[in-house]
């Protein structure tokens, strides 16, 4: 990408945060917008959803049928589309509502047939097209958005973490809190990008990156069983922010079915 | 004889508000024939999947449902929690739970009063366009903005879901030194927050004076945050437990989402109404701020929301700085929690108004059915109301790009957070 990119930023279903990385930023933010042009960001007060963009930032999960028309049109208008935080790379925490229990609640929820236009899952945004970067967490690091902008900007693909939040804690410093004090934490399958914060307050890693690349996650649920979790605390550990990420949903489904016992 | 005219507005995206919004208005001879503040947000069924959960998971996870509000989720959920479980977590979390949630009103608070509010005045589209023209208010903004993420990542590690709290307490006291290195920052920031309460003074409001309800906390000593009785400005005095049975929540005509009402009317939570009811628990300095600034308060016209937001900055800075004086590491940041099955409520003040929330657990402390209100779904039928008055007396005739810039600013007086309002179950979106 040569000059000044042009950047939109699109919203769907999320709580708003991963957009906080930009809107967070102070000063940056003015700097910011000095070497990109920004085209769309209802937030900010630029509002044209259908603007074409050289680089697309997409927050929140897709769950009703207007949103997959929106996320094809935003994907047509983008030349390279970044999904930014947790309910954009894997549905969020919402995703919990996605199966067999999420078609139930659904339809006990509405007591009057009519039309729920509300989709029974809240899916990533590379269920319904191609995403060329995904920045994972909940919510994304700030510094790792600003650090794919500048490579983008450079024409090079970012670095992005995928090792594990262990890697962190080492480098921290920090007691490990599940050897030291036997707390069931997800760090040893969590992508690292947080700096380690849970284990640096003292409490278990909860998982808000995701799993990290070749996380064991059925060998991880072992782990947690020897600290004494069942079946359903073993589950609801892997079902949380990231619960339809594939290794947690497979480790958590197996949990259900004591297959890792 | 006068031209029959019909005007229709659609507003398809609001610009400058959190979450995804939209307004359609019908005006035909000078009278609106529809209004309808659209929500589309679809509903992320929080209250559903929070069943089965224990209390130790719920403050991680209600905090997902708004990313600028977060602290206030948890601390409803907190109290919710340790008032179904007789728990007290003494007067050291109290405090800096105070001083926790001070963090979250000075950085949502300057959020939107720079990002999303003060370009309306300024003839300006956004923050970086009125940076140009007001440099040195927009770089004391971002100065406070900082300030209060760095107060709640002093406990919590982050600014959007902090990691620090829990039922109980928090999982680590900060240091000493990081407090004193606030403290220093907060000293500054008292200084920059009375500049900016006489700066947001003096924009050019619009004359207004509407009839509404006022609902906030109200407390027997301080300007509410955490801990209070639920009052109103027509003599309403409640615990958090009876809130059930005075306000509720119904279907308006063709509405697509749900309208809460108290006594059967609309009602204003958020800074304007906690003002209203709470100027006399204001601190003398920032009471005097106030004076000074001669905006006359209580106040019926909405967008004095707007000072009430600085005054609320300013008061969240001297309470920061106020309560972590003298600050010693505490023997323990929370206590033991022993749960058991019940219900209980939690009625704390976010930013944008009365968050209230409601669980009921078994022995094991799994909740086994949650309610949660949020500040924007109560302002719902106050901002449609607002919106009828507004447009009405801004004049109908008047052209359209002027009705719909006139409408989003009127909105933007009640700082949506349109993220919360739609986490909820049973919202049903029409697409016309």
């Amino acid at each position: 990408m040569q000059g000044r990119p042009t950047v939109a930023v699109h919203k769907f279903s999320s709580c708003d945060g991963c957009q906080l990385a930009f809107l967070g930023l102070g000063e940056d933010l003015l700097a910011l917008w000095e070497l990109v042009e920004v085209v769309h960001f209802a937030e900010a007060g630029v509002v044209a959803p259908e603007a074409r963009a050289d680089i697309a930032f997409v927050e929140g999960s897709i769950s009703t049928a207007e949103d997959v028309e929106r996320i094809r049109a935003v994907r047509l208008a983008s030349r390279f589309l970044v999904a930014i935080g947790a309910c954009a790379t894997d549905g969020g925490l919402q995703a919990l509502r996605n199966g067999a229990e999420g078609r139930a609640w659904i339809e006990s929820l509405y007591p009057q047939p009519g039309p729920v236009e509300n989709l029974d899952t809240a899916t990533p945004i590379s269920t319904h097209v191609r995403v060329d970067l995904e920045l994972h967490g909940c919510p994304v690091d700030a510094r790792q958005v600003l650090a794919a902008v500048a490579a983008l900007r450079q024409g090079v693909g970012p670095v992005v973490e995928e090792r594990k939040v262990c890697l962190e804690c080492k480098r921290r410093g920090l007691a490990c809190v599940l050897v030291t004090r036997d707390a069931p934490c997800m760090g040893p399958v969590t992508r690292a990008g947080c700096g380690a914060l849970c284990p640096g307050l003292g409490r278990e890693c909860y998982g808000c990156y995701g799993p990290a690349e070749n996380a064991d996650a059925h060998a991880h649920a072992r782990v947690l069983r020897t600290l004494g979790l069942g079946d359903e605390a073993v589950r609801r550990r892997f079902r949380l922010i990231y619960s339809e990420a594939p290794a947690f949903r497979d480790a958590g489904d197996a949990a259900r079915e004591g297959a890792d016992r | 004889m006068t031209d029959r005219r019909g005007v229709r507005i659609e507003v398809p995206v609001l610009a400058r508000v959190e979450g995804e919004g939209a307004l359609d208005l019908s005006v035909e001879d000078e009278r609106i024939t529809e209004l309808r503040l659209r929500i589309f947000e679809p509903p992320r069924l929080f209250e559903k999947f929070l069943e089965g959960r224990l209390y130790e998971e719920v403050p991680d996870m209600v905090a997902r449902i708004c990313g600028i509000c977060p602290v206030a989720y948890q601390m409803s959920a907190v109290q919710a929690f340790e008032g179904l479980f007789g728990c007290d977590p003494g007067p050291w979390v109290g405090a800096m739970r105070r001083v926790f949630y001070c963090g979250e009103w000075i950085q949502s608070h300057a959020l939107h009063l720079h990002l999303l509010a003060a370009p309306d005045f300024f003839g300006c589209r956004t923050v970086v366009e009125l940076a140009r023209r007001e440099a040195d208010a927009v770089r004391r903004g971002f100065v406070l903005q900082r300030l209060g993420n760095d107060l709640i990542a002093l406990f919590g590690g982050r600014s959007v879901h902090p990691v620090g709290a829990r039922v109980g307490g928090f999982h680590r006291a900060p240091t000493a030194q990081r407090v004193a290195a606030l403290r220093r920052r907060l000293e500054e920031g008292i200084g920059l927050a009375e500049e900016l309460l006489a700066w947001t003074a003096s924009w050019p409001f619009p004359e207004a004076s509407q009839d509404f309800v006022s609902v906030a906390l109200r407390h027997p000593e301080e300007y509410p945050m955490y801990s209070g009785r639920i009052a109103s400005d027509r003599g309403l005095n409640i615990s958090p437990g009876e809130f059930e049975r005075r306000f509720s929540e119904h279907q308006v005509g063709h509405s697509t989402a749900l309208h809460a009402s108290l006594e059967g009317r609309p009602y204003l939570v958020g800074p304007l109404a906690r003002l209203n009811l709470n100027r006399d628990r204001l601190p003398e300095p920032v009471e005097a701020a106030l004076a000074a600034t001669g905006v006359a308060f209580p106040s019926r016209n909405p967008f004095h929301s707007a000072v009430a937001r600085a005054v609320e900055i300013l008061l969240a800075v001297r309470e920061a700085y106020r309560l972590l004086e003298g600050y010693t590491l505490p023997d323990r940041p929370a206590v033991a929690v022993s749960p058991r099955a019940g219900a209980g409520c939690g009625a704390t003040e976010a930013p944008r108004g009365l968050l209230w929330h409601r669980y009921d657990t078994d022995a094991q402390g799994r909740v086994r059915q949650a309610r949660i209100v949020p500040p924007t779904s109560q302002n719902q039928a106050r901002i449609e109301e607002d919106l009828r008055w507004s447009l009405e007396r801004f004049g109908l005739q008047a052209p359209e790009a002027a009705l719909r810039a006139h409408a989003e600013t009127v909105i933007r007086n009640y700082d949506p957070c349109i993220s919360c309002a739609t986490h909820f179950l049973r919202l049903r979106v029409h697409r016309g």
